[in-house]
């Protein structure tokens, strides 16, 4: 169990190009489950090879319990990795491919014997023992690889998306297995995946990078509610944000020509243009082209409906509005039934907007 | 470690059917046999194809064998005997008493066994290091090992019977060894196994604490094994019929190995009695063809298998 606390770590892979991962600090506690997520190629698993050693860190250190892991070698650094083809020993059996670090680590046979049976029976390995990888199923082999990481009780677990080769509904279960093992066990995770609802799910905090950068690191509830930028309002969150550029005037910003009053405080900071997000749940559907309150709804021409049984996801496009004009995705519950081709109109939810500045696109805060 | 309490079940998966060798090799084999399906004179042909290629390689098999076992008159028989009547074993006799053929055979054994053994250690562990371990100067190392199997054999005989006899190791066990034990051919193909091993396996067993050796005998080398056996083999039989080099530091049976050995046996008797020295060749090419049939199965036996899901 330990800290891992990143100092503005950054990897270049040559001179010229842009590095990889960029000066990142994170401060992750003692026994935290920290989620990195991001779309591909954004430096999360070059972030998390760093950690393990796999990598070299260009500038800036990485600490483990306080101490500066430069030159410390992978094998010294107590560090268990579960990688995302498992990389199981094939030659071995499962007990053995648990055994191997206990075996190098001069562990006696009798209490090797005892942690390989106790992880066996935490993760229902116990039939598969005698097991080659060869002979397992994937789910099979994943938990091997699980079980080989927690035999070792390491200072920190890395994960490095260990459930994208499993199928979906296996994925789900794994998900919050691996969770609830994680917070028994109460060691230090890192865990790697581009899988929002993993990120969402299982993390007590997650940490979203864009090019290398730290966007932002926040429990998912606040990474959902008060995202800081443009890029991580609309990677989190299924389905994305919907972004709108409007202009301000008088405390209120146009959404496709309709008036959303925004915070005083907020309108206060914002320039002309702002960038408007309205989450898909953030809207309500009105009967009449008349809105509350008398100002103008936003008419709707639905061009796809999603029915995922308990609500369903209407995207259109706002009657009026060119073709260049974004799509506007509106959650609605299974009471209403709409289809291609109506009009729906539709009203902001007071006090959901999220105002992005337009050229920077950060969060304009109250 | 200090729960012990299962939590969770996953959702019961079913493991794909174990099976038996005979059925997997029968399911590979079993490709759809229509689309295969070609004229009549296409197959013939075929056959005729093949039947000429095998002949070509056992005619002269055959001829060899056949004329171990004649008689010194009928061998240069015209029309030619395909069969030899009478057999007799008098070239056998012959072979293992005018010369000294067991000594030949100690000979090619300890030559062939130590130069094997030096080469297929030396191939790993350059390969390995070559690979797998990180040192400046390793692409230079490793150009200069490539240049060195561009230098054909005969071109360093010269130099290297200067210095060998110099030191005055003619006609001894290491003038032959240690100037054959150089590896580039082995440490060129190991290294291209080594790096057609999952990566992500190595860094495993590198984050379970492995040390270099543990690393390369309980991790890299299992995956290795069928490489490992083409390549010893391809070593031993190259090394066994090795001709030009203990030739010339050999002159007599203390070092001289059988391929040498038969030629001293050619040339004693001014003109060729072609018998023994047929019935030495099979008798050389025995060993080889036992080892080759115990270790062709290790070859095609594939070990990643599981490894990683693809």
């Amino acid at each position: 169990m330990a800290t891992v606390y990143f100092d503005e770590a950054t990897r270049k892979f040559s001179k010229d190009d842009a590095p990889a991962v960029d000066g990142i600090t994170l401060d992750i506690a003692d026994g935290e489950f920290l989620v990195l997520v991001g779309p591909s190629g954004c430096g999360k698993s070059t972030t998390l090879r760093m950690l393990a050693g796999l990598e070299p860190v260009d500038g800036g250190r990485i600490l483990v319990d306080g101490h500066d892991q430069k030159g410390v070698r992978p094998r010294d650094r107590d560090i268990a990795m579960v990688f995302q083809s498992y990389a199981l020993y094939p030659n071995m059996t499962a007990a053995q491919n648990m055994a191997f670090a206990l075996d190098n680590a001069k562990v006696s046979k009798s209490e090797t014997r005892q942690r390989v049976a106790e992880a066996a029976k935490i993760l229902e390995l116990e039939q598969l023992l005698d097991r080659k990888p060869g002979q397992m199923s994937g789910g099979q082999r994943q938990r091997v690889a699980m079980g080989r990481a927690i035999v070792r009780n390491p200072k920190v677990f890395c994960m490095d998306e260990p459930l994208s080769n499993l199928d979906a509904k296996l994925r789900v279960s794994t998900r919050s297995q691996i969770a609830g093992l994680q917070r028994r066990l109460g060691i230090t995770t890192v865990y790697v995946t581009h899988d929002q609802v993993e990120a969402m799910t299982m993390g007590h905090r997650v940490a979203v990078l864009r090019d290398g950068k730290l966007q932002q690191v926040d429990t998912p509830e606040a990474l959902y509610d008060r995202p800081v930028n443009t890029f991580v309002a609309s990677f989190i969150g299924s389905p994305a944000i919907t972004l709108v550029e409007s202009s301000v005037r008088d405390g209120r910003a146009e959404v496709h020509g309709v008036p959303v009053p925004l915070d005083r405080a907020v309108a206060g900071r914002a320039g002309e243009k702002v960038v408007v997000g309205l989450r898909p749940e953030s809207w309500h559907v009105v009967g009449s082209p008349e809105g509350k309150g008398g100002s103008a709804a936003l008419a709707l021409n639905v061009e796809l409906v999603e029915s995922l049984g308990s609500e369903s996801f209407v995207y259109g496009r706002p009657a009026g509005a060119g073709d260049d004009a974004g799509r506007v995705t509106v959650r609605l519950d299974k009471r209403t039934h709409l289809t291609v081709g109506d009009v729906v109109h539709v009203e902001p939810n007071h006090g959901e907007v999220h105002v992005f500045d337009a050229s920077s696109g950060e969060r304009i805060e109250a | 470690m200090s729960t012990s309490t299962v939590i969770g079940t996953l959702d019961d998966e079913s493991l794909p059917p174990e099976r038996t060798r005979r059925q997997r090799r029968r399911a590979a084999h079993n490709v759809e046999p229509s689309s295969h399906h070609r004229g009549p004179v296409w197959t013939a042909l075929g056959y005729v194809g093949m039947v000429l290629v095998v002949l070509l390689v056992a005619v002269p098999l055959f001829w060899i064998l056949i004329t171990s076992f004649k008689d010194r008159g009928d061998i240069y028989v015209r029309p030619a005997q395909w069969w030899p009547s009478p057999a007799t074993s008098d070239n056998y006799h012959e072979l293992t008493t005018r010369i000294p053929f067991f000594d030949y055979v100690r000979n090619s054994v300890i030559i062939t066994s130590a130069t094997a053994v030096a080469k297929i250690v030396l191939g790993v562990l350059s390969a390995y290091a070559l690979s797998l371990l990180r040192f400046p100067g390793r692409s230079v190392v490793f150009l200069v090992v490539i240049a060195a199997l561009m230098v054909p054999n005969q071109i360093t005989v010269i130099s290297n019977y200067a210095l060998v006899a110099q030191l005055g190791w003619r006609n001894t066990f290491q003038g032959i060894i240690i100037p054959l034990a150089g590896v580039a051919f082995g440490t060129f193909l190991m290294r291209n196994q080594f790096l057609s091993l999952p990566g992500e396996i190595i860094e495993a067993a590198r984050l379970d604490g492995a040390g270099p050796m543990k690393l390369l005998w309980r991790v890299v080398m299992p995956m290795s094994w069928p490489t490992l056996v083409a390549f010893s083999l391809i070593t031993v039989v190259n090394e066994w019929n090795e001709y030009l080099w203990p030739y010339l530091m050999s002159d007599d049976e203390t070092t001289a190995t059988l391929p040498v050995g038969l030629t001293f046996l050619q040339n004693n008797d001014g003109v060729t009695n072609w018998g023994p020295v047929m019935a030495g060749t099979i008798l050389a090419m025995l060993p080889i063809l036992v080892l080759f049939l115990f270790l062709q199965r290790q070859m095609i036996k594939g070990l990643t298998a599981g490894a990683v899901k693809s």
